[in-house]
């Protein structure tokens, strides 16, 4: 068996003592996805649902493409989870038999609620009015498709487009505290695990919310550009600048909650500290000091700072908001893998190591972690195709 | 110089401090104090299973982990342990080595010299059934379970082998067998129980240093050995009430 043989070589590896139990790694690289999907959904949506509560006319355009983003990530979001499990085609017992002292259990319920309630009724309550409009105006089977998905409503009259907009911003502001739900939850899952010190701090589950917002923002900004560019359309600088200084903002409440989790373990040095200590300035070095925080947060941080007081040409302010999306998102992912593998590479005995391996080739967890990260692309490129944001009605006043 | 001081009277603090008393009275009088459980929390008044180790009477031999393998089919790879042996040892110049080749099921070899050595002994570890156990609170489909016997249990017919109570043990007594997609743990030999026989490890024992017994029966000979040793339970700060006592149990172990 090929598990067996990859055990035996992280056998081979261990470094000091682990619980023989220990060796086998059990939650590999799609638990790693997980909460980096989930959190790209939340982060993406906060970010929609800023715009339109609060009205502000420079992200206007990045609206529905952070919703959309938001929904396609949201579809595979359960996936990583469920392709992770010992059983697949158990995993809706956690459904219909959720055992609710569980951290875990609640998930489909917050999923099914974020989904259904929120993300689809705010869509649809902003596409309305364009896919009755749609409907009317497409011919042969694009125009049953739209009509059903507007549910057969086709009152067009301004009236009917009030009430959308004011159910849409309901949607929003019911949105705002559930999708910090979602994320904040995720973060629960690992900050409850008492038995892990690397993981269990009350504080896992605002980090996690606010990293979920820093990469779903960056997220959204590196699609807008990659889209509007794709479209042959002008990229508005206004836009950009205006979803960088949201980035930057975020990201230092974001830098300052980890920094103030790191200083305090640091400062209170509890009975893990020194195994946690190796582990962060060894096996988790690369991943730590140089992808989450020197790729993913110090160069952001010192790029956005100084591009709100001096501000480049266009065209090397978008390299670089390019570039800083990926290194954020870049960023974000190591944060969960920090999280996710380097909370199991020490020993709950608190006296050694064990390894993970990642490689491409025979190893199924990488691939369906890629699998599962590239899916909402496409997603997200049809829902695109269907519901095109700049074909909308203009907004009644 | 006189301080300021607050301008409270002394007859109005005594008015308050009294108020304060019989109120923390009254309200102990309506929830009288709960005693904290040294040992365990009584469920019911059945059988209570719990377990004890005499580490002094360890010699590392690994009977009992070999016995729990055979007789529960534990896969015969060194990754799936369900009852396991540590060997620890401190040498004089106060290192800590611990290891267990195998889980101890081929026996220890002594690396350090004698003359290096401080102090060794070994480790019986599995399942602390614990009373509060983390791992039945976190399994997302209730597939862990804490039976009325309070021992900690399995339904791997219902587990989806999401692994989340392998990570919420502290104690790595847990794992996932790959053959199944599910979690196996040690069970006390619940199988072995219910027919009225002893569990495969106290079994397989040579020195005796594996108690069991019925934490509620003052009789048994797991309660007079709790009650007559100085026994500890591993990490007991994280208050998972482990019922795994084991008489002379150095600080160093975790
Ligand atoms: S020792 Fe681990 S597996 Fe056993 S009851 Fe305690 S937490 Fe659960
Ligand atoms: S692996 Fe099985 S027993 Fe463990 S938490 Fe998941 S469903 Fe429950």
């Amino acid at each position: 068996m090929d598990k067996i043989q990859s055990l035996y070589e992280a056998l081979a590896k261990v470094e000091g003592f682990i619980y023989p139990n220990e060796i086998a790694l059990n939650w590999d690289m799609l638990i790693v996805m997980y909460p980096y999907v989930t959190g790209l959904v939340a982060g993406a949506f906060i970010l929609a649902s800023l715009n339109r509560v609060f009205d502000i006319k420079a992200l206007r355009p990045t609206y529905e493409i952070s919703l959309l983003t938001a929904l396609s990530f949201m579809l595979i979001a359960t996936m990583p989870l469920i392709s992770h499990l010992g059983q697949p085609m158990r995993f809706y017992e956690m459904l219909i038999t959720p055992h609710l002292t569980s951290a875990m259990a609640i998930f489909g319920f917050v999923y099914l609620w974020y989904l259904m309630v929120v993300l689809l009724l705010e869509i649809w309550f902003d596409y309305r009015y364009d896919m009755v409009i749609w409907s009317r105006e497409k011919t042969g089977i694009m125009r049953h498709v739209y009509r059903a998905l507007t549910l057969w409503v086709s009152d067009t009259t301004p009236k009917s487009r009030k009430t959308d907009e004011k159910i849409g911003y309901f949607i929003t502001v019911v949105g705002i505290p559930s999708a910090f739900l979602l994320h904040g939850y995720v973060g629960f899952i690992f900050g409850s695990i008492k038995a892990n010190p690397w993981w269990s701090t009350v504080m896992m589950p605002v980090i996690f919310l606010f990293s979920a917002m820093v990469s779903g923002i960056a997220l959204v900004m590196f699609i807008y550009m990659v889209v509007t560019w794709l479209r042959k359309q002008k990229i508005e600088m206004i836009v950009l600048d205006s979803i960088a200084k949201y980035l930057f903002y975020i990201l230092i409440i974001d830098f300052s909650l980890e920094s103030l989790d790191q200083v305090h373990r640091i400062y209170v040095a509890d009975e893990s500290f020194d195994i946690l200590k190796i582990l962060v300035h060894g096996k988790l070095f690369f991943s730590f000091f140089i992808m989450q925080i020197g790729i993913g947060t110090i160069i952001p941080l010192l790029t956005l700072g100084f591009l709100q007081f001096k501000k480049p040409n266009d065209k090397i302010r978008k390299a670089i908001y390019l570039i800083l999306s990926i290194c954020v998102l870049t960023g974000i992912f190591f944060m969960r893998w920090n999280v996710v593998i380097g909370g199991q590479l020490f020993s709950k005995s608190f006296y050694g190591f064990t390894s993970y391996k990642v490689s491409l080739i025979g190893s199924t967890d990488v691939l369906l972690s890629l699998v599962w990260f590239i899916v909402p692309f496409f997603i997200l490129a049809f829902l695109l195709w269907l519901l095109p944001p700049w074909k909308k009605a203009p907004a009644p006043h | 110089m006189a301080i300021d001081k607050e301008n409270f009277s002394r007859r109005e603090f005594l008015k308050h401090a009294g108020s304060f008393a019989g109120g923390v009275v009254f309200v102990s009088l309506i929830n009288p104090f709960k005693f904290v459980f040294a040992t365990k929390e009584p469920k019911g008044t059945g059988k209570w299973y719990g377990v004890a180790i005499d580490i002094e009477k360890c010699i590392g031999c690994g009977s009992c982990a070999r016995a729990c393998k055979v007789e529960n089919d534990v896969i015969n790879e060194p990754f799936f342990f369900r009852n396991w042996v540590e060997q620890y040892t401190i040498t004089n110049d106060e290192q800590i080595l611990v290891s267990s080749p195998n889980g101890g099921i081929d026996g220890f070899k002594q690396p350090v010299p004698e003359e290096e050595i401080y102090k060794t002994f070994f480790v019986p570890k599995m399942c602390n059934h614990c009373a509060k156990s983390p791992c039945t609170q976190v399994c997302p489909v209730g597939a862990s379970f804490e039976s009325p016997e309070g021992l900690a249990l399995v339904d791997i017919t219902y587990c989806i082998g999401c692994g989340y109570c392998v990570q919420a043990c502290p104690y790595g007594c847990r794992y996932i067998d790959p053959t199944k997609g599910t979690v196996d743990k040690c069970t006390l030999c619940y199988h072995r129980l219910q027919q009225g026989l002893d569990p495969a490890c106290m079994m397989a024992c040579p020195t005796g240093a594996r108690i069991y017994g019925d934490l509620n029966d003052k009789e048994s000979a797991l309660y007079a050995f709790i009650k007559e040793h100085n026994c500890a339970v591993l990490k007991p700060q994280l208050n998972t009430s482990s019922k795994l006592y084991y008489n002379d149990l150095s600080q160093e172990v975790h």
